[in-house]
């Protein structure tokens, strides 16, 4: 049992409130042909083009499953940390709806693949919190039905029908907007380190629908509503507050919450029941007949667990500890496996510090400004590398190094070639960096004459200096000459 | 187990069969009927007996990731009452 905090409660007219939250995530598997057919998973093809006749539905067809599909959630069960059913089963999940020709969806209802997990979610302030998974099952995705083509007429494609899905039903563990909104990044970095999801909330692979309760602090859990299908990590903040503002309003105004499935309009920004008529859904699930048992042996599993990667968790513990980073840097760059891999390469055999600063810092930010990702980067993790030798080994200053990069980032040329073609190298010659500073002083000598009283002058002086030679003077040198020039202790 | 009408009711509906008042209470005597011929099984013991999922000793198949379909376009919408753009088009069923 957590103990409330105080931020992540809602005050209402007659007190305070707490959100329980639980999310139930539908990541599609990343294979190329369906759950039970050999059609295409494809996005974005012409509609019914990628139907077989099985996912049509058609009279004696057969579903064969794709043993691809069953290896990636148990990988993904395994990145989970998560029980693994040696033997599971498929039921029918019978309703009617024009978007499932079968009349049924293939799920497994009383023994999924996957049993208890859990997630440990990061949470800004170092705080961190284990979400308990209570299954992950495989089942069917239904198609998808257009409702604004024809003012009388609903318009279906079957091409996602029959896609493989993974559902991942989280415990009520979570207790604010913040909190499910990290579950679900949290969530889609394992799957994508794992490569069983694309994690692509844009094209619908991975979606939520989000349980939200609330109650007096320490009370009973509430009454909860479903909200389906909310597409973006964004909505789903948004969904849970208004919902929660909803139930809240409704109990203190003496009223009671309705079990319901209610849906999240992002253009009202808000929700809405989603069945005026309140009919029990009653699945009446029983095992396909169509399909045997799912039985894997436990060298299968094995198998699968010696094949998982290095997962963020262990990876972020890593950068702390083999690199010394802070747990924000080595968050930041374990969210996504690419820029990890990126940094180990730029940090290999250098200051892990400076590189984590050149590729979080300057580095993710060009990225960001150009539209561009690690794969498509113009600078490589080795180009990177030897700018940072280069700032280490005194060639060119920090300042300097700002610029080399920049330009490396526009035309991709080596950083030793650009600071040669440039003349960008660092100024050590002391009888050089002294003519400047003497040039400085010499047109500026009221400031000159303050500086003694004034030591913040010196600043201002280092500018200059640095000004006149272009940036290419070492700034420490410029600064050690100025402060005895204009006789301010090195203290000052 | 017995049925009653209003289970007969509530079942046709799932099923999207339509049942007239007047089949009601015949359809109620014959379900009721049928599972307590079935119920006769409840009369063995079956202890320590696995339940059978197959007739024949048999695991179940499987299939390799691999595009073996597609492009059926014309002949899935085929047999629809109506299609339009290589769509199934259906009554409005916005919720």
């Amino acid at each position: 049992m957590r103990e409330p905090r105080k931020e992540d409660l809602i005050e209402g007219a007659t007190g305070p409130w707490e959100i329980v939250l639980g999310l139930e995530v539908h990541a599609q598997v990343a294979s190329k042909a369906k759950l039970f057919s050999g059609a295409s998973t494809e996005f974005g093809a012409e509609p019914n083009t990628q139907v077989s006749f099985v996912d049509a539905a058609m009279p004696g067809m057969l579903p064969v499953i794709n043993w691809y599909c069953v290896e990636q959630a148990v990988r993904t069960g395994l990145g989970l940390k998560a029980q693994i059913n040696l033997r599971s089963v498929f039921d029918r999940k019978n309703y009617f709806y024009p978007d499932l020709p079968q009349g049924y969806q293939i799920s497994q209802f009383k023994y999924p693949v996957v049993g208890e997990g859990v997630i440990v979610i990061d949470l800004p302030g170092q705080r961190s919190v284990s979400v308990g998974i209570e299954r992950l099952h495989l089942e069917q995705d239904a198609g998808k039905s257009l409702h604004d083509q024809d003012p009388s007429n609903s318009f279906v494609d079957l091409n996602r029908s029959g896609v493989a899905l993974m559902e991942i039903v989280s415990r009520p563990d979570m207790r604010s907007a913040e909190e499910a909104q990290a579950y679900v990044r949290k969530l889609r970095t394992i799957l994508r380190y794992l490569g069983t999801c694309d994690g692509n909330m844009d094209e619908g692979s991975l979606r939520a629908d989000v349980n939200v309760s609330v109650r007096r602090i320490g009370a009973e859990l509430g009454t909860r509503c479903e909200i389906k299908n909310v597409n973006s990590i964004r909505f789903i903040g948004q969904a849970i507050e208004y919902e929660a503002r909803r139930q809240i309003d409704v109990l203190e105004d003496g009223g009671v919450i309705t079990q319901e499935t209610r849906l999240f309009d992002p253009r009202a920004g808000e929700t809405r029941s989603m069945r005026s008529k309140e009919e029990a859904h009653d699945y009446r699930y029983f095992p396909d007949p169509d399909l045997l048992p799912l039985v894997l042996t436990q060298n299968q599993v094995d198998a699968i667990a010696a094949s998982l990667p290095e997962l963020p968790d262990e990876k972020k513990a890593r950068f702390i500890s083999a690199y010394g980073l802070s747990p924000y840097d080595a968050t930041v760059l374990v969210a996504e496996r690419a820029p990890a891999d990126f940094y180990e390469a730029v940090a290999k055999g250098r200051d892990p510090k400076l590189a984590a600063n050149w590729v979080t810092g300057d580095f993710f930010a060009a990225l960001a400004r150009e539209g561009f990702t690690i794969e498509t980067s113009p600078v490589s993790a080795e180009a990177l590398g030897q700018l940072i030798d280069l700032i280490v080994d005194g060639t060119i200053s920090g300042r300097i190094a700002k610029q080399v990069f920049e330009k490396m980032f526009k035309d991709g040329r080596d950083p030793a070639k650009i600071v040669e073609e440039e003349g960008l190298r660092q100024v050590t010659d002391l009888s050089a960096i002294e003519a400047s500073i003497d040039a400085v002083i010499a047109a500026n000598p009221d400031k000159a004459a303050q500086a003694k009283d004034k030591p913040n002058l010196a600043g201002w002086f280092v500018g200059q200096v640095m000004k006149t030679t272009s940036g290419k003077a070492n700034p420490q040198v410029v600064n050690e000459i100025l402060l005895r020039k204009l006789g301010i202790s090195s203290a000052g | 187990m017995s049925v009653d009408q209003n289970t007969v009711r509530r079942i046709a509906r799932l099923a999207r069969i339509a049942v007239t008042q007047e089949e009601l209470a015949p359809l109620a005597g014959e379900l009721s009927g049928i599972l307590a011929w079935v119920e006769q099984l409840n009369g063995l013991d079956t202890t320590g007996v696995e339940p059978m999922t197959s007739a024949v000793a048999m695991s179940l198949k499987s299939r390799e990731d691999v595009i073996t379909s597609g492009n059926l376009q014309a002949e899935v919408t085929r047999n629809a009452p109506l299609s339009e753009d290589g769509f199934f088009v259906v009554p409005k069923v916005v919720e």
